[in-house]
């Protein structure tokens, strides 16, 4: 038996209101494993990402984080756990610099004020390990595009080193030739052993990029995928709901993994 | 006049190129005009990206006062600008707070009346009770601190807009001084009192002012000084010793400029000497500390900073009350101005030139872009068409009409400047 997952989920269910959004859904990532988390919309994968990165906590189930149980109540939990989440929205402050955004609410100070020079530093550190292209660091957010934007979202999110970064449609806004920058740096962060967790439509890019394909369908499990083994059309027909998998998969199965 | 028409520019580091000024190691002639000419390349790139800064407000602010100048030849005359410079400090002060309210992107309909209450506080309490005066200004202080803090945390709690709030705000306020007054129409404050003093002092002797400036243009080059030499020590890009010398030079002008017409008449005025420390140190606050740059924050994308685990009550409530706080010290000035407090204080244009003063300076109205400086340009642009209409015996009906089109024109600079930025990012 291997090292425990770095982080899984065995039977999480979330529920807002009368809505069942997620029921017993399970679900493990291993460090330098990128994991694509598909189905269509309203499937739930959203509301997944919101319970692993605490912004909507879930209801009921175990979420284990090397092997013990954790409690992730809050983002701020998420965070010292070592989660990291990219936003399909990306969540920046158009009118601050890429610096700000990246430091933001976690800003470097010196003598009580910031310290600009320490914080250009480390992000011009960060982002020539990410990118070739690299944005004037003191230009606001909004004048970059939106490749550019990603890049950043994504730099932020790796400024605390976290163990387990959270893409959801990292590529749904970018041209090709961004995406596959995008692409390469998901390739880059699971060389470097960390755990990706991604939310994708793009087959392709599952495809080309993923290790293991979890589908969600209706708020449930619906299948496990190895994308290597898997053709295209098992795992398309399992998000379409074509190919109806046990809706309630028993835990070991996917402690198989 | 002013000590800084420079405001966000100074922000602006001359690229951020990797390798620093003058690399290559050619002829020192040649790397010298590299970097002026990188820097004038970033420039140009950021204007045309949207970033004009307070660039047409300098503008307008030549026109106006060339066109006076050229009309009436005293006003550009130091008796002149130096009453100019008294009379922009009491609505200044409050467009300073506006700032802070315009940089989230909201707006503060109270501060007029903040402004009158904090008057009418003051002069109750220490010329009917008798309060000994440093505490009745404390007090008259706090007030605005407190009805600002009332009004911001109601907001924040709410998610009502913040002009809603502070109108119900401006209603109250206004309600609560003529209650603080209650039958005297209006109090005359004591002539030779601390407050009367506020507008009412000159330093006379001329080396305060020639000090002051001296003092000025020295932090900023030895800020500017160090922190290049902290960058070049660890490899950052830097701004050139040239450009940070054109700046301070420019700056040198500018103070000790104002410092001799100041002096051809009465002399620094103290009023003039508080509104600017307060604005550059607010400045500060707002570009150098984390407090500001969580405003700032708020006004880039509420829900944005909320996931960045910003705790945005506080930061919202702690805007409205330095807004408040600024409307509160203003008004005190004001009623300095006229050593009196009436009725009507705080009423008529005073809220809506604080507001065109902040916007005119270049702050935007949708919030995350700006500068406590705006609120010093703008009141001088504002205050330079009252006076100059004053001296040419122009009606107050064409001076309306004129602060109205520059304003209109300022809306439209932001509305423009903030499209072309967002056009910029979509390539």
């Amino acid at each position: 038996m291997s090292s425990p997952p770095l982080l899984a989920l065995r039977g999480v269910s979330k529920r807002y209101g009368a809505v069942q959004v997620l029921t017993d859904i399970e679900l493990e990532i291993r460090a330098g494993q990128v994991v694509a988390l598909l189905g269509d919309n309203g499937a739930g994968k959203s509301t997944l990402v919101k319970v692993i990165s605490g912004v909507s906590p879930a209801d009921r189930g175990v979420i284990e984080w090397e092997g013990r149980a954790v409690q992730i109540r809050r983002p701020a939990d998420a965070r010292e756990l070592g989660i990291a989440t990219v936003y399909q929205d990306l969540a920046l402050c158009g009118n601050l610099d890429v610096v700000g955004n990246l430091f933001l609410g976690r800003e470097i100070r010196r003598y009580g004020f910031l310290d600009e020079m320490e914080m250009e530093r480390r992000t011009l550190h960060l982002l020539e390990r990410l990118t070739r292209g690299l944005p004037d660091l003191r230009a606001p957010v909004v004048s970059l595009s939106s490749g550019q934007r990603q890049t950043v979202a994504i730099a932020r999110s790796l400024l605390g080193d976290p163990r387990l970064i959270l893409l959801d449609e990292p590529t749904a806004s970018l041209g090709f030739q961004q995406s596959t920058e995008v692409m390469d740096l998901v390739d880059e962060l699971r060389d470097r052993g960390m755990g990706v967790l991604l939310i994708s439509h793009n087959m392709g890019d599952v495809k080309a990029l993923a290790d293991r394909a979890v589908v969600l369908r209706l708020g449930r499990n619906n299948g496990f995928f190895d994308v290597n083994t898997a053709s295209q059309e098992q795992i398309i027909s399992s998000i379409t709901g074509a190919a109806e998998n046990t809706p309630r998969r028993p835990a070991h199965e996917e402690a198989a993994w | 006049m002013v000590k800084g028409t420079r405001t966000m520019a100074d922000d602006r580091r001359t690229g951020t190129a990797a390798s620093p000024a003058g690399d290559g190691g050619g002829p020192r002639r040649r790397a010298v005009a590299g970097t002026l000419e990188r820097w004038v390349a970033v420039a140009r790139r950021r204007l045309r990206a949207g970033e004009v800064g307070s660039l047409p407000v300098v503008v307008v602010l030549a026109v106006v006062w060339i066109t006076f100048q050229s009309l009436n030849d005293n006003f550009l005359s130091p008796r002149n600008l130096s009453n100019l410079s008294v009379d922009i400090v009491g609505t200044g002060l409050i467009a300073v707070g506006i700032v802070f309210v315009l940089l989230l992107g909201e707006l503060d309909l109270s501060v007029g009346a903040i402004s009158g209450l904090a008057g009418a506080v003051f002069a109750v309490l220490n010329v009917q009770n008798g309060v000994p005066e440093w505490l009745s200004l404390i007090i008259a202080v706090l007030a605005g601190t407190v009805a600002g803090a009332v009004q911001g945390y109601s907001f924040a709690r709410t998610r009502v807009p913040a002009f809603v709030v502070t109108l119900a705000g401006l209603l109250t306020w206004n309600g609560l001084m003529l209650y603080v007054l209650g039958t005297s129409g209006t109090i005359n404050l004591d002539e030779n009192g601390l407050v009367a003093e506020l507008t009412g002092y000159y330093f006379t002797h001329d080396a305060v002012a020639y000090a002051v400036a001296a003092v000025a243009v020295g932090l900023v080059l030895l800020v500017a000084c160090l922190d290049r030499r902290r960058r070049v020590a660890a490899r950052m890009p830097h701004r050139s010793l040239q450009v940070i010398l054109a700046r301070a030079g420019g700056l040198a002008v500018i103070a000790f400029t104002s410092a001799y017409l100041l002096n051809r008449f009465q002399g620094l005025p103290l009023a003039l000497l508080i509104f600017l420390v307060v604005v550059a140190g607010l400045d500060i606050v707002l570009r150098r500390t984390h407090y500001g740059r969580q405003v700032y924050a708020l006004g880039g994308g509420v829900e944005a900073a909320r996931r960045a685990s910003l705790n945005v009550t506080r930061v919202q409530t702690a805007v409205l009350a330095v807004s408040g706080t600024m409307a509160a010290i203003g008004g005190l000035f004001l009623a300095s101005r006229i050593t009196s407090v009436s009725q009507s204080s705080g009423q008529g244009v005073l809220l809506l030139n604080a507001i065109a003063a902040a916007v005119i300076g270049g702050t935007s109205l949708f919030g995350g872009r700006g500068s406590t400086w705006s609120a010093v340009l703008g009141m001088l642009v504002i205050q330079s068409i009252a006076s100059g209409m004053a001296i040419t015996d122009t009606p107050a009906a064409v001076q309306f009409m004129i602060t109205g089109g520059v304003l209109f024109a300022a809306v439209v600079i932001d509305a423009l400047s903030r499209r072309s930025q967002e056009a910029h990012g979509r390539a």
